[in-house]
């Protein structure tokens, strides 16, 4: 059960991660943006890749109506959102410790996993529908009005995984160096669950 | 019949070299252009190899080139007013050109050379010398602005300038007019042993401040060129000198009666040394210093009073003369400081002299006249050799890093290569036409980048479509990697460029600056943010603290102002990123426009003189919406009541 336990500490430890490296990225390429412009999605709020690139988004997206992007307070999931991945991983650290001293059931690894993958879906749920809101709701008094095809506005909203094209610039999202820490870790709380289940069979026979 | 067979083998060296001429003449055409074509392509969105900075001459500037495109990439407004950026028509610049003479907007801009760390360049700054009204200006490398210019004083025609010491501890700068020193009323042609030539040492602080350190006043010869000691000769300064008749009158016939002029040696550290120990005399001079600054984006000019004058003869075996072929331009030092190459220009031979040598003659007091009290040395034992017959009309070296020196000839139009191990001529190369100077990047340093020699040439005539009269002057590119020069390329230049200097780009391109920083700026009139704009009243002088962003300005509708007001109107460029500048101009301003750079703020004055509604305007197509962003200012009458009001979007 040991080892199980440790794996544990290590995998909810990693959620921690995110709270020195970004969760998301999103990067926009266009010709006069040589070496691109975008920025970072941190867990309590947002970073320009370059110094002064936020400024230079909000410059661009006035063009077409879009609000600014939102500072840490104008947002209430900067501040919820470092409670909640700060939490888990406490929580998934002293499930780990209680399991590296007494004998507790691999299921609560499994518990912790699946309440984790709750929350991230929840999450992304919610990033997603700020991407709607952010993309398609915009000024009626926006200096350009753009049309699709078939004659509806055009929506700008960036893509919640992959690239797409939005005007002159292809918008690049992916997770990033925090995200991936978090998947790794919760990966590694699954091999927890497994490394205990297998534990108390052989315990058991 | 020796000499019948010297004729015959001197015809047949000269068909050989015809036929030579011809041979290149026909692979112009051939495979060989392409490969020449090859090698000064940069392709597009490619970066050339190195940056060029030529002086402009009678434009008074810098104008900055990629080599070995020969592509333009810049001018930087230096001594002259340049409508373009504003430069020396906003309020913050004005003052550059300040001097003891007041306003001056222009000069004639000749040497640039850039800073160098253990002789080596190092690619912090360029100074350049304006010859006219006798200044010296740097330039940061880093903003491509002028940062200062300092005057000089007691001088006129700042000619022999601006060449620096190998760790930038000093710039120098000559006379090439000599004059009364203290200037006074007195007839002209009573000048001889009256005037003085007073040559002026620099000093560069870390921050690379310049500090009129001392003037040492010399006789009153014409100071032409100068390079300072290399490596080894490090700690010593050599001018050439013309005019040692000292004519006052139709001196291109009696300022060349002389056999020989002079080249003076001057022992700087001992007599920087010699100022430091409380020698020289303080003597009366007014000279402005002008220092631009990039946190307030201002320049302030300040009146000095008083220099330190060193007499030659009170600095025991620092100043001596050597005599040179008749009316020199060039005297420039080898890389290893060995030997300083003399370029009369009105003599076919090229003398060469040894700093060893010329440190034994001075130990073994071996002198052979003197003039005005300074010792004058034997031509004979400073001499390392002569280069025999190079050509017509030598003016400037410079030096590759293969033990080779490259001199230019006005009058036989051409470059020449020789051997600084035999002082044999190893090639020659037409240049087109009447070169001046040369630059190899590095050239003049202890360690020159011996790939691309550029020359600067005074003629241009049929060498590109004829614009008229009036035509740029013609720079050529030769490649001098190979033991022959190869000419690749010719391309105009700006002005006239007297000289260049040229460094490998990857020393400086990373630092170059891309935009100001908003929260630096300390301009006491900058508004920072949209919310930060105002405009005041101070009795008729109004002020507008106005900003821009693409794609408007805030305030953009003024009312308020009345006839015969002074208004203001300062500029902050909120954008902070890269290549965004904003313009702004006004109908009927007296003035240019100004450009003003992202986190920067300009000030240009207008000065309204009939009553209605007057637009204003950015000048740099900045956006999509740039035709857009403009506003209007309301005059009304002198004594009207319309009250201060400004707005945007209301």
């Amino acid at each position: 059960m040991k080892s199980a336990s440790i794996v544990m500490i290590i995998g909810s430890a990693l959620l921690l991660g995110l709270f020195v490296f970004p969760l998301w990225s999103i990067k926009l390429e266009a010709p006069q943006y040589p070496s691109g412009i975008g920025m970072y999605i941190n867990l309590d709020g947002l970073e320009g890749i370059e110094k002064h690139d936020l400024q230079n988004i909000d410059g661009l997206n006035h063009y077409i109506g879009m609000r600014t992007l939102p500072k840490p307070e104008d947002m209430w999931e900067f501040s919820v959102f470092p409670k909640v991945v700060g939490g888990m991983a406490i929580l998934g650290i002293l499930i780990g410790l209680i399991g590296l001293f007494k004998n507790i059931s691999p299921k609560w690894f499994l518990g912790w996993l699946i309440l984790m993958c709750i929350l991230g879906i929840l999450g992304m749920y919610d990033f997603n529908a700020w991407l709607v809101d952010y993309g398609t709701n915009l000024d009626p008094k926006a200096i350009m009005k753009m049309t699709d095809a078939d004659g509806n506005p055009l929506s700008y909203k960036p893509p919640l995984l992959g690239t797409r094209h939005i005007l002159n610039f292809v918008a690049h999202s992916y997770p990033h160096t925090g995200a991936y820490m978090m998947g790794f870790g919760m990966f590694l709380t699954f091999v927890a669950y497994l490394i205990g289940n297998k534990k108390m069979k052989s315990l058991k026979t | 019949m020796n000499k019948i067979c010297k004729y015959v083998l001197g015809i047949a060296t000269l068909i050989f070299i015809t036929n030579c001429g011809n041979n290149s003449n026909t692979n112009n055409s051939g495979a060989m252009a392409s490969s020449k074509a090859e090698k000064v392509y940069v392709a597009p969105g490619e970066h050339d190899e190195y940056y060029a900075f030529f002086s402009g001459g009678y434009s008074g500037n810098i104008t900055v080139a990629g080599l070995p495109s020969g592509r333009m990439l810049k001018e930087i407004p230096v001594f002259s007013q340049f409508p373009t950026s504003g430069y020396g028509y906003s309020e913050e610049t004005k003052p550059m050109l300040n001097t003891s003479f007041g306003f001056v907007p222009w000069d004639d801009s000749h040497h640039p050379d850039i800073s160098q760390t253990n002789g080596e360049l190092d690619g912090r700054w360029i100074f350049i010398n304006g010859n006219n009204t006798p200044r010296i200006a740097r330039i940061s490398l880093e903003t491509f602005e002028t940062e200062e210019i300092i005057e000089l004083p007691n001088s006129a025609g700042n000619h022999a300038s601006s060449f620096i010491t190998e760790n930038t501890e000093y710039i120098v700068a000559g006379t090439r007019f000599a004059v009364p020193n203290p200037q006074r009323d007195m007839p002209i042609n009573e000048m001889k042993g009256e005037f003085k030539g007073p040559l002026s040492f620099v000093s560069i602080a870390e921050n690379g401040r310049m500090n009129l350190d001392f003037q040492l006043n010399m006789p009153g010869f014409n100071y032409d060129l100068a390079h300072p000691g290399r490596d080894k000769s490090h700690g010593w300064f050599f001018f050439t000198s013309y005019n040692t008749e000292e004519a006052n009158t139709l001196m291109e016939v009696n300022a060349s009666q002389n056999d020989k002029d002079y080249v003076a040696a001057v022992n700087w550290q001992k007599i920087a040394e010699y100022v430091k120990n409380g020698g020289g005399k303080k003597v009366d001079a007014t000279y402005a210093h002008n220092v631009y600054d990039h946190k307030t984006h201002m320049a302030t000019s300040t009146m000095k009073e008083g220099v330190t004058m060193v007499d030659p003869r009170e600095v025991e075996d620092a100043v001596f003369y050597i005599p040179i072929p008749k009316s020199p331009h060039g005297c420039d030092v080898d890389p290893t400081g060995q030997y300083i190459v003399g370029s009369g220009k009105l003599s076919t031979d090229l003398s060469v002299y040894s700093f060893d040598k010329m440190i034994t003659a001075i130990e073994n007091k071996d002198f052979v006249d003197e003039s005005y009290g300074i010792p004058v040395l034997s031509y004979e034992n400073t001499l390392a050799g002569v280069v025999k017959q190079p050509g017509l009309g030598p003016l400037h070296t410079e030096f590759d890093d293969k033990g080779n020196a490259y001199t230019t000839f006005f009058i036989s139009s051409e470059v020449v290569k020789w051997s600084l191990e035999t002082f044999e001529v190893l090639d020659r190369a037409p240049t087109f036409y009447s070169v001046g100077h040369l630059m190899i990047p590095g050239g003049n340093s202890r360690k020159p980048f011996g790939k691309y020699l550029v020359a600067m040439n005074k003629i241009t005539k049929d060498r590109y479509l004829p614009t008229g009269p009036e035509l740029e002057h013609s720079a050529q590119l030769y490649d001098i990697s190979g033991d022959k020069m190869e000419l690749l390329y010719d391309f105009p230049t700006h002005g006239e460029p007297h000289y260049a200097a040229g460094i490998r780009a990857d020393i400086i391109k990373e630092k170059s600056k891309k935009y100001y920083e908003l929260s630096e700026n300390e301009h006491p009139y900058a508004a920072k943010s949209e919310a930060e704009a105002k405009v005041t009243r101070n009795g008729n002088e109004v002020h507008v603290s106005m900003t821009t962003i693409r794609s408007h300005f805030a305030p953009d509708n003024i009312e308020g102002v009345k006839v015969g007001d002074k208004v203001y109107f300062h500029i902050t460029n909120l954008e902070q990123d890269f290549d965004v500048p904003h313009g702004f101009s006004i109908i009927g301003a007296n003035t240019s426009e100004i450009l003003v750079m992202p986190g920067q703020t300009k000030t240009i004055v207008w000065e309204p003189k009939k009553e209605g509604v007057w637009p204003f305007y950015c000048t740099d197509f900045c956006s999509a919406l740039h035709q857009e962003m403009q506003g209007y200012v309301r005059v009304s009458g002198r004594n009207s009541n319309t009250p201060l009001k400004y707005t945007l979007d209301e």
